[in-house]
Formats: C-alpha cells, sequence, structure tokens
C-alpha cells in the first residue's frame, strides 16, 4: 500500500483505490509517498523500493550465469 | 503485493526450481526445511512450490500460525469473559471458530448472546470501547512479535485518552523460544528455517544470530511472492551444501538488521515475558507476554470468571502439525470430518492454518503423504 496521505499520527494507505485509515503510531518516520507494510490497521514499516530492485538484479545476474554455465556444459555434451 | 509483477514472474520461479534441483543433487544427506510462518505455508500451497521441490528436499509447516498455536485453555477463558453480562470481546475473525474445550467456540458463545464483535485492528475494539462506555471491551491479544506492538499501540492510545474500560486478555507468543525446541527436537532434525518476513520487520535480521552462533542451522528471511520463497529455498540449500550456517536476508527491502525500534520499545514498555503454553509444544520457559504489573488495570485475567478442565479435541493432531512431525493428511481426521466448514483442530480454521492450506491447495497431490 502507499500513504497518499499524513495527518500527525494517522494516514491514509491506499491501494489499487481501496483506502484505509492506518495509525502511524509504530512508524512515524513515514512520509507520503512512501510504500508501507500494514499490519492491523498500524503501518510498521518502509517497503524500500531501491532494495527491491537491487534484489532484484542481483537474482537475475546468478541465474543469468547458471544458463551460460547450463548452455557451455550443453554444447561441450553435443560437440 | 499484487499477484503480478518480477517476485512473481513464472520464468524465475522456474529457473530457481532448476537452481533447486542442481543444489539438492550436493547435498550430504536429505534436507528437512521448515517454513516458520502461516502466511508462508498459504503462499506455497497456492503457488504449488512444494510439488516444484526435489524428493530429498523436505519442507515442513512450523508453529507460526498465531491462532493454531493458541491452546484451549485461552479459548476458554476467552469464551467464559464473553459469558459475562458486562463484556464485549473484539476480536481478530478467525479465532472465533477455533473450537475450545468441549467443542464450544466464541460463535457458539455468541449464538447463546454473548457480545463478540469481530475486528481489523486493536484500534477498532478501542474505539468500540469509546461507544459502549457501560461495558468493558476485552480484545483478545493473540500473535507474535508483528501483532503484539500493534496492541501496545492501542493500549498506549487507550491511557492517553483515559478509556478506561479497554483490556486485554494476554495470549501473545514470542519466536525465538519454540525455535530454539524444533531445533532441539530429535525427531524432526531440522536443518534451515524458512524466517518470517512481517516478525522479521519488527525484529530485525540481527535478531536470529542465536540460529547460527547457538543452534547451527541455516536460516533466511523472505518475502511472501513465489519468486521470494523459491530465491529462500535456494539460499537454505546453498547454505547446507558449503557447510556454512548464516541468516540471509533476502527481504531486504522491508527487513533491516535492527528492526522496527519503535515498535520494540513499545513492546518492552507494556509486556514481559512470561512462561506459557503452546498447543503441540507443550509449555516453553519465557515464551509468551503478559502485561507488566503496573498495567494490571488493563488485564481481562483480573476480571472474575470460572474457568472449565481444557479438554483437547479428541483425536485431533494439530500438535504434530504444528511441530512438523506430520503433515495434515498424516492426521486421520483431515478431510474425514474435519475441513474448513467444520473444522474439530485449529489448524483448519484459521486463514493461516497449515491443514486450511493443504485442504485447499495441496490435497489432491499430497493425499498420501503423510
Amino acid at each position: 500500500m502507499q500513504l497518499t496521505d499524513r495527518r500527525e499520527f494517522e494516514g491514509t494507505a491506499t491501494l489499487h483505490g481501496v483506502r484505509r485509515t492506518v495509525s502511524l503510531l509504530l512508524c512515524p518516520e513515514v512520509v507520503v509517498g512512501d510504500h508501507v507494510l500494514v499490519h492491523a490497521g498500524f503501518v510498521i514499516g518502509r517497503l524500500d523500493e531501491q532494495e527491491a530492485a537491487a534484489t532484484l538484479a542481483l537474482l537475475d545476474e546468478g541465474l543469468a550465469r547458471e544458463r551460460e554455465a547450463n548452455d557451455r556444459a550443453a554444447g561441450e555434451a553435443a560437440s | 503485493m499484487t499477484d503480478a509483477g518480477p517476485f512473481h514472474d513464472p520464468g524465475r520461479v522456474a529457473a530457481l526450481a532448476a537452481r533447486i534441483e542442481r543444489l539438492a543433487g550436493l547435498l550430504p544427506r536429505p534436507a528437512t526445511l521448515m517454513e516458520v510462518c502461516g502466511t508462508h505455508t498459504h503462499a506455497i500451497g497456492e503457488a504449488g512450490l512444494r510439488r516444484l521441490l526435489p524428493t530429498n528436499v523436505r519442507l515442513v509447516a512450523g508453529p507460526g500460525c498465531p491462532v493454531c498455536v493458541t491452546p484451549v485453555d485461552y479459548l476458554d477463558h476467552a469464551i467464559a469473559l464473553a459469558m459475562r453480562p458486562d463484556v464485549t470481546i473484539g476480536t481478530f475473525g478467525d479465532l472465533v471458530r477455533v473450537p475450545a474445550s468441549r467443542r464450544d467456540s466464541l460463535e457458539r458463545a455468541s449464538a447463546r448472546g454473548a457480545d463478540v464483535r469481530i475486528v481489523y485492528s486493536p484500534r477498532d475494539a478501542l474505539a468500540l470501547a469509546r461507544a459502549l462506555p457501560q461495558r468493558t471491551v476485552v480484545f483478545l491479544a493473540v500473535g507474535f512479535e508483528t501483532t503484539m506492538p500493534t496492541i501496545a499501540a492501542a493500549l498506549t492510545e487507550a491511557e492517553a485518552t483515559g478509556v478506561a474500560n479497554f483490556r486485554v486478555l494476554c495470549g501473545a507468543k514470542l519466536l525465538e523460544p519454540p525455535l530454539r525446541a524444533l531445533v532441539a527436537d530429535p525427531e524432526l532434525r531440522v536443518d534451515g528455517f524458512l524466517l518470517p518476513g512481517h516478525v522479521s520487520v519488527i525484529l530485525g535480521a540481527d535478531f536470529y544470530r542465536f540460529l547460527t552462533a547457538d543452534c547451527g542451522v541455516a536460516a533466511v528471511i523472505a518475502g511472501f511472492a513465489p519468486v521470494e520463497i523459491q530465491q529462500g529455498i535456494a539460499e537454505l540449500l546453498e547454505q547446507l551444501v558449503a557447510r556454512r550456517p548464516r541468516v540471509a536476508n533476502l527481504y531486504p527491502r522491508a527487513v533491516s538488521a535492527g528492526g522496527n525500534r519503535t515498535a520494540q520499545a513499545l513492546l518492552a514498555r507494556w509486556f514481559v515475558p512470561v512462561d506459557t503454553r503452546w498447543r503441540g509444544l507443550g509449555s516453553i520457559p519465557a515464551s509468551g507476554l503478559a502485561l507488566r504489573p503496573e498495567f494490571a488495570h488493563r488485564d481481562a485475567a483480573q476480571l472474575a470468571v470460572s474457568l472449565p478442565e481444557p479438554l483437547e479435541p479428541k483425536g485431533c493432531r494439530c500438535g504434530d502439525v504444528l511441530r512438523g512431525s506430520i503433515s495434515p493428511p498424516g492426521c486421520p481426521l483431515f478431510a474425514r470430518g474435519c475441513n474448513p466448514d467444520h473444522p474439530i483442530g485449529a489448524c483448519m480454521v484459521s486463514s493461516e492454518g497449515t491443514c486450511a492450506a493443504w485442504y485447499r491447495h495441496e490435497r489432491p497431490v499430497r493425499a498420501a503423504d503423510a
């Protein structure tokens, strides 16, 4: 969900147009625009989009290496 | 999270399945991995990931469904409170159908006239207390370190705004003690844990150092999308093959090293560790939370009720399922008398329950598995 509005210790979190009032007591540092994790009506953490991209890049790099190794092994087996 | 996007990509899931297959071929002996969290159990079932596993890798469900590990005497207590004429119960929805002693439940108590309200948040229960000043509103505080800070926050709000008629019945559970107990279980012989994502948001990755230092088991913090779960399983196998256990954080977009300090501080302010009983695991020292003595005025256990002798449902093997010693089809009641419409045991009720997940997603394929 994304924080689309905040008042002092409350805010509005939105996902696909569904809006929920959430408490920010457990995560007062969030700002409007943050992707947030909501549990039982409370924001409990932020979701870091940069970290998500980094995790994915690292995974894809590893998978590409494995694919190359497989292709090489298959090539050697065929020759 | 949505069902599309890079973390649900079938191509990546397939490539990771191949990686898992290759690593499994390098294992010195068959491996037992445990997904601790009920949300993982459902995500694994829904995506059919258990079926993709090599035969020498066993993935068993753990005790991370809070409703499932709550013993019958807690439910008996909640029902006894619900039957008091001055009490309104506020609870998360999945608790109302969990069988208590003698097949009673909060749902049945409600049919007998008890005032039981399902709420989405402890704050809703607090709002209920404001709206019903003549009654005592008791929130059923069942959960792990993810949920308990939300209850501490609601209690803080109740104190700050002078809502005197709001209390909690504390049935909280902590994550570390059962993990240690499971590692020590000679029957289970767990080699690695797929650690719960949301508890880790609160506790932080560093919290799990004891798993490496004291227990020597593999561990990974993973998200709930299929790609993230597959990545987690591959990471666990890599650690086992290399014989280098550690706590890998593959969910850094949500989990930091130190966790949510605000939530941790609020937990410590309101609660102290206490010995508590778990369905399936028995009593474990300092594995639960109780309100600090100075907050006795918020403790629903202080209200006078008479409690029946606790009685677990006959034939139900939820306890063995929660310990990972059998899969749900190994229980004689699974899909034979016990199903989500007529649950006999707690694991069939909760949306996070292992039996409910297997009933929905894994029954046709693994019916012969025990």
